[in-house]
């Protein structure tokens, strides 16, 4: 087969490289083979920090387009000078994260290329040259194989699933590209609220502790995010807890909300509703906090706990800060 | 104003999945309108009864898809329009069916869901606004009409972004947009004497050949079954130590 040509599509934050960046060429390496060529895509202003990152990986190139329209997500902007640099490389298959960038940019570059797209993928299998994408549907309660079609395609790869590539102290080159947007702009970004500054990305988080209708009130909630500080990890909740008014939207976990797959969940006050299950119940570890002994909760969790979790959750916090001053001392 | 609500059936999510000869199990099973596509079509009725206009709502499906569009018409929508999807085998092909019946209208404003509850792709909507050369906001969470402008505030991994598209222009709609109605009796009784279309893709001079797949399903799996846990015993600080020392020496999670 020819040499083909992947070009994966980099994500950062704050300097800072996401983990998706590692994944998603982790995802093109099992596509690929060792005789095609790796290409990272960087987008965005101030970028250069991020360039020099992505150089440490085993990439033939890093192709950047820098500038201040570029700062945030835009999706028309996004989408052109992806397909500036897909043609400047010759891309053949492009890699994103279903995050959202991903998500919003990959439909949108599928249509405009005609190119075949398979999103929210977890998993990457090879049968001979037949290359197999398995992705969850109705948010893990099933899952279905997929092959593409198509010469060229796209692929966005769900976070927390596939094993991130590691840097390998290379030196790939960085080459600039000049910013050329497309006029007349349609579409403006008039002011970004960060809400989650210094805090753990939901589906990105390691560890997610999550509250539901057991929590009873927003303050009910502080115990939980002390919790996920000690942890590092990012706070959710279920469907119940969004409804009753507890906390935001953009926190609720299942099959409507966000789907989340990290090495520990741990699930306070919820009872576990199917809708509730499919959105975290491929969670690597799960444990289950609740006052129910008969709450279906138990039956997904490795760990069960039948208690009051305003009383355990807050001495597993102070158990966590104990036992992490106390390594640091040692 | 002229609305176009994209709109999907989809099994309730309270419906367990069944496999059966190596598809989904549909006997007996619960289908609603993709909730995701209900805060799409709320606003489409909200924005129709603040300023005026025409609620279509538009689906690609099987016969079945007829029950979520009489729904729509229910709770307001003045039109709904469903294409056959008897030759469309993926996102591809559902949204050239719905550009090409879109791009023959006068469109003001696209409404669609974020993603659907079954296949999660979230592909489609955007596709159309591309297809059709519209701009697009996805993940919307508030939406204010404004001229011919929409001012958006959407939801972007726990960020807020507010921003500002020119009409005519595609929104995805995420779960905070509204809280949709439930019919009422007399939108129920109404909705049976609105139009609903029925449309086959060669009637929008879309060939098989124009809707071949561009991805295919192989097979389907369910997911392996969880082991057994253990509830843990004794005082809760008993608990607590017992459950941090499996975290940490079993797992290796904390």
């Amino acid at each position: 087969m020819l040499s083909r040509t992947f070009l994966i599509i980099a994500e950062h934050r704050d300097g800072r490289l996401r983990q998706i960046s590692g994944e998603a060429l982790q995802a093109a390496k099992r596509i690929g083979g060792p005789g095609d060529r790796y290409v990272y895509a960087v987008l965005g202003h101030g970028v250069s920090v991020a360039s020099r990152k992505l150089a440490a990986y085993d990439v033939e190139r890093v192709i950047a387009i820098d500038h201040p329209d570029l700062a945030h997500y835009h999706a028309e902007l996004y989408a052109d000078a992806v397909q500036r640099i897909a043609d400047t490389c010759g891309a053949d298959v492009i890699i994103t994260g279903h995050t959202a960038l991903g998500r919003d940019l990959a439909p949108r570059l599928a249509a405009r290329l005609g190119w075949g797209l398979v999103s929210d993928v977890t998993e990457i299998t090879r049968d001979g040259e037949q290359v197999r994408f398995i992705r969850p549907i109705y948010a893990g309660k099933a899952f279905e194989q997929k092959e593409v079609l198509k010469d060229r395609f796209i692929v966005s790869v769900r976070v927390n699933n596939i094993p991130a590539a590691l840097p390998v102290e290379a030196d790939a080159p960085v080459e600039e590209l000049p910013y050329a947007p497309a006029l007349p702009l349609r579409m403006v970004i008039r002011e970004v609220v960060r809400k989650i500054a210094g805090k753990v990305e939901l589906t990105e988080a390691r560890v997610v502790v999550s509250g539901g209708r057991g929590v009873r009130s927003r303050e009910g909630f502080r115990v939980l995010e002390e919790l996920a500080d000690a942890l590092g990890g990012a706070v959710g909740a279920s469907r119940g807890a969004c409804d009753a008014g507890y906390c935001d939207y953009a926190l609720q976990i299942g099959q409507t909300g966000k789907v989340v797959t990290p090495e520990l969940y741990i699930a306070c006050g919820i009872s576990g509703a199917i809708q509730h299950l499919a959105g975290m119940s491929q969670s690597r570890i799960i444990v289950a906090i609740n006052i129910d002994p008969e709450a279906p909760i138990f039956q997904v969790a490795d760990y069960g706990i039948v208690g009051d979790l305003f009383e355990v959750v807050p001495l597993m916090t102070q158990a966590i800060r104990e036992w992490r001053s106390s390594s640091v001392a040692d | 104003m002229n609305l176009y609500v994209l709109l999907k059936q989809t099994f309730d999510t309270e419906e367990k999945i069944v496999l059966q000869d190596g598809m989904i199990r549909e006997d007996g099973a619960k289908f609603i309108v993709n909730p995701y596509d209900e805060y799409a079509l709320e606003e489409a009725i909200r924005i129709r009864e603040a300023s005026g206009g025409t609620v279509y709502a538009v689906s690609v499906g099987p016969e079945r898809a007829a029950e979520a569009l009489r729904t729509a018409l229910a709770m307001g929508a003045d039109e709904a329009v469903w294409i056959d999807d008897r030759h469309i085998a993926d996102e591809y092909g559902v949204s050239r069916a719905l550009a090409a019946y879109l791009g023959g209208r006068q469109v003001d404003l696209v409404l669609a869901g974020l993603f659907s509850v079954d296949n999660g792709a979230g592909q489609v909507a955007i596709r159309v606004a591309e297809l059709l050369r519209l701009p697009h906001v996805g993940s919307v969470t508030k939406l204010t009409l404004s001229g011919n402008k929409a001012l958006c505030e959407r939801d972007a991994e726990g960020d807020v972004e507010r921003v500002e598209v020119t009409l005519p222009a595609l929104i995805t709609a995420q779960q905070g947009l509204n809280e949709p109605r439930y019919p009422s009796l007399s939108g129920i009784m109404r909705a049976k004497r609105k139009p609903l279309h029925r449309l086959t893709p060669e009637e929008l001079g879309l060939t098989p050949e124009d809707l071949a797949p561009e991805v295919l399903r192989i097979s389907l799996s369910l997911p392996a079954a969880r082991r057994t846990g253990r509830i843990l015993a004794g005082e809760p600080r008993e608990q607590v130590q017992a459950l941090l020392r499996h975290l940490h020496q079993d797992d290796r999670v904390i």
